[in-house]
């Protein structure tokens, strides 16, 4: 559905000289049709040019982008203009119509794509419907909750049926719960009306909740990208591991370890957790064999894509070989202590 | 010889007639000149939609010559250019010219300023529907910016009273020339109260207006 070619995106910096900003470095990506595709990375990497660059928002210096077959670099503005009209996009901010009401909101772009006024408001409330604020047309953006708000932005991206949504951080000036909300309602635009969805996101539950594929950003660069459960349960890249961590909050860190150190006088290993039933069976085991007592130091684990993702933290006690003996074998499964 | 007040009021009835017409007609065309220059300003920035620096530059240079010149010098500067256009440099279309020239500046910093203050975010919003530059200034920005716009456009027009009455006072017809030619130089009292009366009413009737629209379009 979209597909980014060696891409790249410099901004002229200061005064001419010095090369410029990367703030996309000759990025591919291959969005499949129907998807939901995430984007996480720290600030500053380069997720909202990306974003930008895919409904040509944000012209590539170099490399082409190609939405639905058409390759935008090669349009014409008029022709690029026809082809953002199926391309919804979500912001952060909202980033609704402050002098237009609701109805006016998501009828506006209908207009854009030269809808009558008549064939607008009907389909505006068709769409109001939907995202289940049929009671809300007459009303103004300032009278709404910021769920409400962004379920009007989300309602005004969906008004010209677009093939593709581009979500820019779309909940994260929302509170858990309306999160949820709007999470629940994105679920359905993918999954009802078949929309490949594209959102930033810095929420690991985001990801979790509704991506199928993931791509991570670090300095203008896609470092890693895959199927959410692979990407996440074998993180390569610093940011990604971050990532899962901060979620999972699974592996202890520094003064944490520090403190599970002082406590358990034992040897700490950390043992991965995935779906794998095996991997259980090996460690218990091993651990059988060796006549190795343990207690759980520390653990965390949560569920992507319907999988179990995680680890726990053992304090292992008995004879000083048998343990080493136990953390030899389980080398080719774990690495002891923290990451 | 003072003004009798029982034949003197149809004299003040002009005048404030004559004042109102060098206002409105002056704000008419002052305000459809000066959205032209503020748009142009507007879209011609840096990162704007028409991104030019030439057309900026000359527009920005000529508007930061113009405004900060006192009005009454500014009649006078531009009296050579009022002859050949008006033909005339007395009367109230004499007094409109220079006030039309001054306004349009004031007008086009007001509508640059206003649709600078309206959220990127909207525009961008907008870009994304796949609106031209042209819809977008006509209807994201301009009604985004509408209620600042008309408080904007209500300060010019209290200014532009004022300027009429200095106009008035150099020849240009109104409430400025009566409060002169008899209230000044014939040390006649009633008639200078009468005259700032009728400047001061008007004053608050633009400003009440404004405000009203304004409150209308911005629901508060
Ligand atoms: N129009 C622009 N002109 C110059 N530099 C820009 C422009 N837009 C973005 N940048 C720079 O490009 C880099 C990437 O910005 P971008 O907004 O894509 O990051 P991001 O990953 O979306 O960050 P965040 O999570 O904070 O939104 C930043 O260093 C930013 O300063
Ligand atoms: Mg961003």
């Amino acid at each position: 559905m979209i597909e980014l070619r060696d891409v790249t995106k410099t901004f002229p910096q200061g005064k001419g000289e010095g090369g410029g900003l990367r703030a996309v470095d000759h990025v591919s990506l291959h969005v499949p049709r129907g998807s939901v595709y995430g984007i996480v990375g720290h600030s500053g990497a380069g997720k909202s040019t990306l974003l930008r660059l895919i409904n040509h928002l944000e012209e590539p210096t170099s490399g082409s982008v190609l939405v639905g077959g058409a390759d935008l670099g090669a349009l014409g503005e008029r022709g690029r203009r026809q082809v953002r009209q199926s391309i919804g996009m979500v912001f952060q901010q909202f980033n609704l119509f402050r002098s237009r009401t609701v109805l006016g909101n998501v009828a506006y772009p209908l207009k854009v794509a030269g809808a009558s006024r008549a064939e607008a408001r009907e389909r505006a409330a068709e769409v109001l419907r939907f995202v289940g604020l049929d009671g809300h047309a007459r009303r103004y953006p300032e009278q709404l909750s910021g769920g409400q708000r962004q379920r009007v932005g989300i309602a005004r991206a969906l008004a010209t049926s677009p093939g593709v949504l581009l979500c820019d951080e779309a909940t994260s000036a929302l509170d858990p719960q309306t999160t949820h909300e709007v999470l629940a309602l994105l679920e359905r635009v993918n999954r009802e009306l078949g929309i490949t969805i594209v959102l930033i996101t810095h929420e690991m539950d985001v990801v979790r909740s509704l991506c199928d594929r993931v791509a991570v950003m670090a300095d203008g660069k896609v470092v890693e990208s895959g199927g959410v459960y692979e990407v996440f349960s074998r993180p390569q890249h610093p940011t990604t591991e971050a990532f899962v961590r901060s979620a999972l909050h699974d592996r202890p860190d520094g003064p944490a370890l520090e403190r599970l150190r002082a406590r358990h006088g034992g040897r700490l290993v950390t043992v991965p957790v995935t779906g794998d039933a095996a991997g259980g069976h090996e460690l218990s085991r091993l651990l059988r064999e060796h006549a190795v007592d343990f207690t759980v130091a520390h653990a965390g684990v949560g569920e992507v894509q319907n999988r179990p993702l995680g680890s726990v933290t053992l304090e292992l006690r008995g004879a000083e070989a048998d343990i080493d003996a136990v953390v030899a074998r389980l080398g080719g499964l774990e690495k002891a202590g923290a990451r | 010889m003072k003004a009798d007040w029982n034949t003197f009021w149809v004299k003040v009835v002009d005048a404030t007639g004559e004042t109102v017409y060098m206002v409105l007609v002056t704000l008419a065309l002052s305000a459809v000149l000066g959205m032209v220059v503020g748009l142009a300003l507007y879209a011609t920035r840096k990162g704007g939609v028409l991104q030019n620096r030439v057309v900026f530059a000359v527009l920005n240079a000529l508007i930061n010559v113009v405004r900060p010149v006192p009005f009454i010098i500014a009649i006078v500067a531009l009296s050579p250019v009022t002859r050949s256009v008006v033909g005339t440099m007395i009367g109230t279309d004499a007094a409109v010219f220079p006030m039309v020239v001054v306004a349009t500046f004031g007008v086009a910093r007001i509508v640059e300023s206003n649709l600078l203050s309206v959220e990127p975010g909207v525009v961008e919003a907008a870009r994304a529907m796949g609106a031209s530059p042209l819809r977008i200034v006509l209807t994201v920005l301009v009604p985004e910016a509408l209620g600042p716009l008309i408080l904007g456009f209500t300060f010019m027009l209290v200014a532009l009273i004022d300027f009429s009455a200095v106009a008035g006072t150099v020849g240009g017809g109104g409430v400025g020339n009566l409060a002169m030619t008899y209230g000044y130089l014939r040390f006649d009292t009633s008639v200078m109260v009468v005259a700032v009366a009728v400047l001061v009413v008007l004053v608050q009737l633009a400003q009440l207006l404004g405000n009203l629209l304004a409150r209308k379009v911005l629901r508060r």
